[in-house]
């Protein structure tokens, strides 16, 4: 066999479905008939998780540390928002697409201000220009609102025929249809050479490149597309609540997003999602008994998983491990040639 | 226009006071400590407690301060940080956010979230008027207080045993290692110091910077445009970096009220841009 083909049947293996990920799917399918009277907060899951997912994109497949990921989020909301309060685009997928591109634009922008300098400068940047847009969008308030946020949006029924109940059923499968086909792309893209080549970029970008890939290029093209991805939970967001604030481009929602990223795992696309479905949950349990000083538990979680996280990250191996046996074991890429 | 001048150089001094410890921190363990802010906010809470409800005069509660903030620094420094500094640069970052997110909310929960004001003394309001050039007296303190505190690390940095210790240690840690140097104990007093400076910073600071549970966070991003802006080898780059940025921000607050907040993030990140290492930084081959 020549090696081109035993690479090409390595990447088909690494892009297999397992069975876990099929159950996870169901599972979120079914959600949508068995828990009807969670469609609100479920919502709110989904676009976390999509958001999650695309700060997955760049920090866990590209290693680039990012405190403004809330900037791309914010613009897409904000797009929505204006598009559909001007009427611009009437209707929620055309207009999700075009806040989708307007992030990805700024992205592309912004990413080669992370080409260089050390972990402390990207921090510094990505975190100034999530300031900067909130600054903009607090200016120009004749355009959006300033500190009042962005009312008076109405959104149209999805593809021209299913209007947006009060219940939230509709933006429920909506945002969850979204964030599935975001999740195929996403995963198609991360099992293509290109997504390998962002893990060995993370792995030793001077080794990357010693070997041929063009780890500038990459790192733009991978921001770019996790600022569109951003952008799209954004506009979800807007389209779902009809509101846009301020509150989208702060530096909480940067924070918090990673911790949901944290939580639930870096570099294998679903730790957004588990850890989306964690965090609201804890979130919403700790609302109901401190409304106020829930951050205090957070922080607490934050510190914890810092703390400990070698002795958790090692029991989770463990776990993973026995999980991994019992539902067929996931191809490694070191598997012996034949 | 003098005014302003003087204005901005008081507000510069005191960013210099509130952020020289992070940057030392920065440059001798490479440790990204997003929650420095929230040593200076218990500078400034205990300064707010001790003179408004213990009636503690306001010039005798700046060295409680000081020492409040410094036993803080030095406790968490022991029990927690020293467990993260080995950690990569993410997990430093989710652990301080952490730290910021439990102290906003634990002051929120003791004192409230409405903003806090320090009973000042009579004798500190009030302006001199000297060639037509309006002088704040409480901003008039801060610059003598601020400026002998700079000139004292100074001369600690350059003249004194530990001073070189902890030039060496910053420089090079593991040689500095290797010639017998505690660096970890350099580091604890540095640190405990540095947090303490910070509270000192955010007692003198409460009435002009405001002070409400939120401090730490909305002042992170001033802190860190110092020591990115400055750089994190000497104390002078800080310094210069603190008294540009101080008087930018209330020159821009004053000519373009429009534009706010606006020009020194633009200015962090064209000089980010321009010269990674911060404008007075060294470029080192680590």
């Amino acid at each position: 066999m020549t090696l081109a083909a035993q690479v090409a049947r390595q990447l088909a293996a690494r892009a297999r479905w397992r069975p876990l990920e099929i159950v996870f799917w169901l599972a979120a399918l079914a959600s949508i008939f068995l828990l009807p009277s969670r469609h609100l907060i479920l919502t709110e899951i989904a676009i976390l998780g999509l958001f999650a997912l695309s700060l997955d994109l760049i920090l866990g497949y590209a290693g680039i540390l990012s405190l403004g990921h809330a900037a791309f989020f914010g613009l897409g909301a904000y797009a929505a928002g204006l598009l559909a309060k001007y009427g611009l685009v009437g209707e929620p997928v055309l207009a999700l697409f075009a806040a989708g591109l307007g992030a990805a634009a700024l992205g592309f922008v912004t990413s080669f201000l992370l080409l260089r300098g050390s972990d402390l400068t990207r921090l510094m940047v990505t975190l100034g220009i999530a300031l900067i847009l909130r600054e903009i969008a607090n200016r120009y308030d004749w355009l959006t609102g300033g500190a009042d946020g962005l009312q008076g949006i109405v959104i149209g029924p999805v593809l021209g025929a299913f209007a947006f109940d009060i219940a939230g059923h509709v933006a429920y499968v909506y945002s969850l249809s979204v964030l599935f086909l975001a999740f195929l792309a996403a995963r198609r893209l991360m099992n293509s050479p290109f997504g390998l080549s962002l893990r060995a970029i993370k792995g030793n970008s001077l080794r990357a490149s010693a070997i041929g890939i063009g780890v500038d290029a990459r790192l733009v093209a991978i921001y770019t597309i996790a600022a569109g991805y951003a952008g799209i939970a954004g506009a979800l967001l807007t389209q779902t609540t009809q509101f846009a604030s301020l509150d989208v481009f702060s530096f909480e929602r940067s924070a918090d997003v990673l911790l949901v990223l944290i939580l639930g795992g870096t570099g294998y696309l679903y730790g957004g999602l588990i850890g989306a479905v964690v965090f609201k949950l804890v979130q919403d349990a700790l609302i109901d008994v401190t409304a106020q000083y829930w951050q205090f538990w957070i922080g607490l979680v934050l510190v914890l998983i810092v703390l400990g996280g070698e002795r958790v990250k090692r029991l989770a191996a463990a776990a993973g491990g026995r999980i991994a046996r019992l539902v067929g074991r996931r191809p490694k890429l070191d598997a012996k040639a034949p | 226009m003098l005014t302003i001048l003087f204005d901005g150089i008081a507000y510069g001094m005191l960013l210099f006071v509130l952020a020289c410890g992070l940057a030392v921190t920065l440059g001798l363990m490479n440790f990204v400590n997003l929650a420095h802010g929230a040593f200076a906010m218990a500078g400034g809470y205990v300064t707010v407690v001790l003179v408004n409800r213990l009636g503690v005069p306001f010039l005798a509660a700046l060295p409680l301060a000081f020492l409040a903030s410094f036993v803080l620094g030095a406790l968490m420094e022991r029990t927690l940080y020293v467990h993260v500094y080995a950690k990569s640069h993410l997990e430093q970052v989710l652990f301080t956010i952490g730290l910021v997110f439990m102290s906003v909310a634990a002051v929120d929960y003791v004192m409230g979230s409405q903003q806090q004001f320090v009973g000042l003394p009579a004798a500190l309001q009030g302006r001199y008027d000297v060639l037509g050039v309006g002088i704040g007296k409480y901003r008039l303190l801060i610059i003598v207080i601020c400026g002998a505190l700079t000139a004292a690390l100074q001369l600690i940095l350059v003249g004194t045993r530990f001073g070189t210790r902890l030039r060496a240690a910053v420089d090079d840690r593991r040689v500095a290692r290797g010639l017998g140097i505690n660096v970890d104990a350099v580091f604890a007093v540095t640190f405990a110091v540095g947090s303490g400076l910070a509270g000192l910073g955010g007692a003198l600071g409460a009435e002009i910077l405001g002070l409400d549970p939120i401090f730490p966070l909305k002042f992170l991003i001033y802190f860190l445009i110092v020591v990115t802006v400055g750089g994190t080898s000497s104390i002078t780059g800080p310094f210069l970096a603190s008294l540009l940025l101080g008087i930018a921000d209330v020159a821009g607050k004053y000519y373009v009220p429009k534009l706010g907040a606006f020009v020194i993030y633009t200015i962090m990140i064209a000089v980010l841009i321009w010269r990674p290492q911060g404008l007075f930084g060294r470029v080192t081959a680590r």
